[in-house]
């Protein structure tokens, strides 16, 4: 019965997400949009031979490009909780037999969806666009993606449990979350970062995200990156312990 | 009659500020029991504690046996709920919303369709949720409500906001809910409302309920007071109405007098009085008192202030 009202409530909100002007292009088409320009833009204005550029067109860009799609399926998933509260949403349906973590458990799904959709035609358009083409381990890349992308989501509903109104969700929502790209690793090795610096990448979520995709990209072993799967599972517990204490239906 | 919701001592606060004090009343089987009052007066915070989503700080609650804290996934299935100013997904279907809600319970949902067409929202199966009019989007909640075919349905200031055609609509929908043998919980802020369809109204203010009953037989209790408005032109009418028994006051304002009295023959001895006197008027009307009235009695404000 219940897995009938999740099926039902998710396939609903897949389709009341395409319906969303600028929906599926704006969290889909866009970043893949953004993902070939830059590779392209990249790839003319470095040295094909030099390391650093191939090393950054092959792993970081790639890496990159996944976090901002999932990162963009949290805020979403934010934004979405926090209109729903406001509109009395999710108290109607806190009044029918649904069990509230049913209720949450359906957008999680729909954004695991979406991150998925994105990656896949970020892997197909860069198959065919990217300047050095997309090699890829897809079903462990994937995997590694909805596991980043599934431990993020709880620090989004941790968000989605404090804001005050939605109006301030999606800014909120980005100035926590964009910020720590900047220590994440991606750009700077975590080990060459300054020592203040290297203690707050190793409490970032991202740090672990990061590091594991870049690895699984760069073709390692699952083993090699147990650690990065603990501390984003940590993560998970961590956060979605803390929202279910502060969490407000309405 | 038996009840099937019983309220006894109820009290709920919200930080230092008490929403529902000692609240105590009974709901039976198959009427319409109306709770009236400002807003603010804790209408909502006692309708939703009986369905279960607010947990009271004392006092305890039955709905058909079941204790909405315990037992709220059972009480769910068998009670229809429409919230104050609700809303549902921007572009949601109207047939999705009504698929939606009839997976959402273990008993088999009524005909979607079927309500959708007793609503009279058909046509408007296919439109979103967001380019419904106030009207048909309470007329979507009530379908809501009724999906899972409950025993008890509970409508929080059903019509408020709504044009009087369409909260005329809303109103036979609601004696139609009763005439299906189901109880009809409901709060409104509007009188008229509460005279219309209520069987029985408690009247809160404050958090405290200060008076229940039939609308008639509170109006009899605290306003018993007649007034018949007419107009005459004879010189002597003005005496010949002092001297009716009934009479507590006779005012005149340029050939338009107010008459009142009490009791049930006031308005009798004022038309016998008229005969008698070969009295020769031109307009009459009996001004009885109503719920406003009442509220206006017992708590010395309007109801609208």
């Amino acid at each position: 019965m219940m897995l009938r009202g999740l099926w039902k409530l998710t396939w609903i909100e897949i389709k009341i997400f395409l319906r969303e002007p600028l929906g599926a292009f704006g969290t889909i088409g866009f970043p893949v949009l953004i993902f070939l320009g830059l590779g392209r833009a990249f790839a003319r204005g470095q040295a094909p031979s030099s390391f650093a550029a191939t090393g950054f067109i092959r792993v970081g860009l790639p890496v990159l490009a996944s976090i901002l799609i999932s990162l963009s399926a949290v805020l979403s998933l934010v934004t979405i909780i926090s209109i729903y509260r406001e509109g009395g949403i999710l108290k109607r349906l806190r009044a029918t037999p649904l069990r509230p973590q049913t209720i949450l458990t359906a957008h999680v799904i729909v954004k695991l969806i979406l991150t998925a959709c994105s990656l896949a035609l970020m892997v197909l358009a860069g198959k065919r666009y990217y300047p050095v083409g997309m090699h890829i381990p897809f079903f462990s890349f994937t995997i590694a993606l909805l596991i980043s992308t599934w431990s993020i989501l709880s620090i989004g509903f941790l968000i989605a449990s404090i804001v005050p109104t939605a109006r301030f969700a999606q800014p909120i929502g980005a100035v926590i979350l964009y910020p720590m790209l900047a220590v994440s690793g991606l750009f700077v090795p975590v080990a060459s970062l300054p020592p203040a610096l290297h203690a707050v990448a190793k409490v970032v979520p991202l740090t672990y995200a990061v590091s594991l995709l870049e690895g699984i990209l760069r073709g390692d072993a699952w083993s090699t990156h147990l650690s990065d799967v603990v501390a984003l599972a940590v993560v998970f517990v961590v956060c979605t312990g803390l929202s279910a204490k502060v969490f407000r239906w309405e | 009659m038996h009840p099937v919701i019983q309220v006894s001592g109820v009290r709920k606060t919200y930080g230092p500020t008490v929403a529902v004090d000692e609240v105590s009343f009974e709901v039976n089987d198959g009427e319409i029991f109306g709770l009236i009052g400002p807003n603010g007066a804790g209408k909502t915070t006692t309708m939703e504690c009986i369905e279960g989503l607010r947990t009271p700080d004392r006092g305890t609650i039955s709905v058909l046996g079941l204790d909405p804290f315990r037992d709220v996934y059972k009480l769910q299935e068998r009670i229809g709920v429409q919230l104050q100013q609700a809303q549902l997904q921007k572009r949601i279907k109207v047939w999705e919303a009504v698929d939606l809600w009839s997976s959402l319970y273990r008993k088999k949902a009524v005909d979607g369709e079927n309500l959708l067409k007793q609503l009279g929202l058909a046509e408007k199966r296919g439109a979103w949720f967001m380019n419904l009019s106030g009207g048909q989007k309470q007329r979507l909640f009530i379908a809501l409500a009724l999906i899972n075919d409950p025993e008890v349905v509970f409508l929080d200031e059903l019509t408020t906001g709504l044009d009087p055609q369409s909260r005329r609509t809303i109103w036979d929908l609601v004696r139609g809910i009763r005439e299906r043998g189901k109880t009809v919980f409901l709060t409104t802020h509007l009188m008229e409302e509460a005279e219309r369809l209520c069987d029985r109204v408690a009247i809160i203010e404050h958090g405290r309920i200060i008076d229940m009953d039939t609308p008639q037989r509170l109006v009899d209790r605290h306003c018993p007071e007649r007034s018949v408005v007419l107009a005459t032109d004879d010189p002597v009418a003005e005496e010949r109405f002092r001297a009716i028994p009934a009479v507590e006051a006779v005012t005149c304002n340029g050939g338009r007098f107010t008459i009142r009295g009490r009791g049930d023959d006031f308005v009798t001895e004022v038309i016998r009085c008229l005969s008698e006197n070969r009295i020769r008027v031109t307009d009459f009307r009996t001004i009885l008192p109503n719920l406003e009235d009442v509220f206006l009695k017992l708590t010395g404000h309007s109801i609208r202030d």
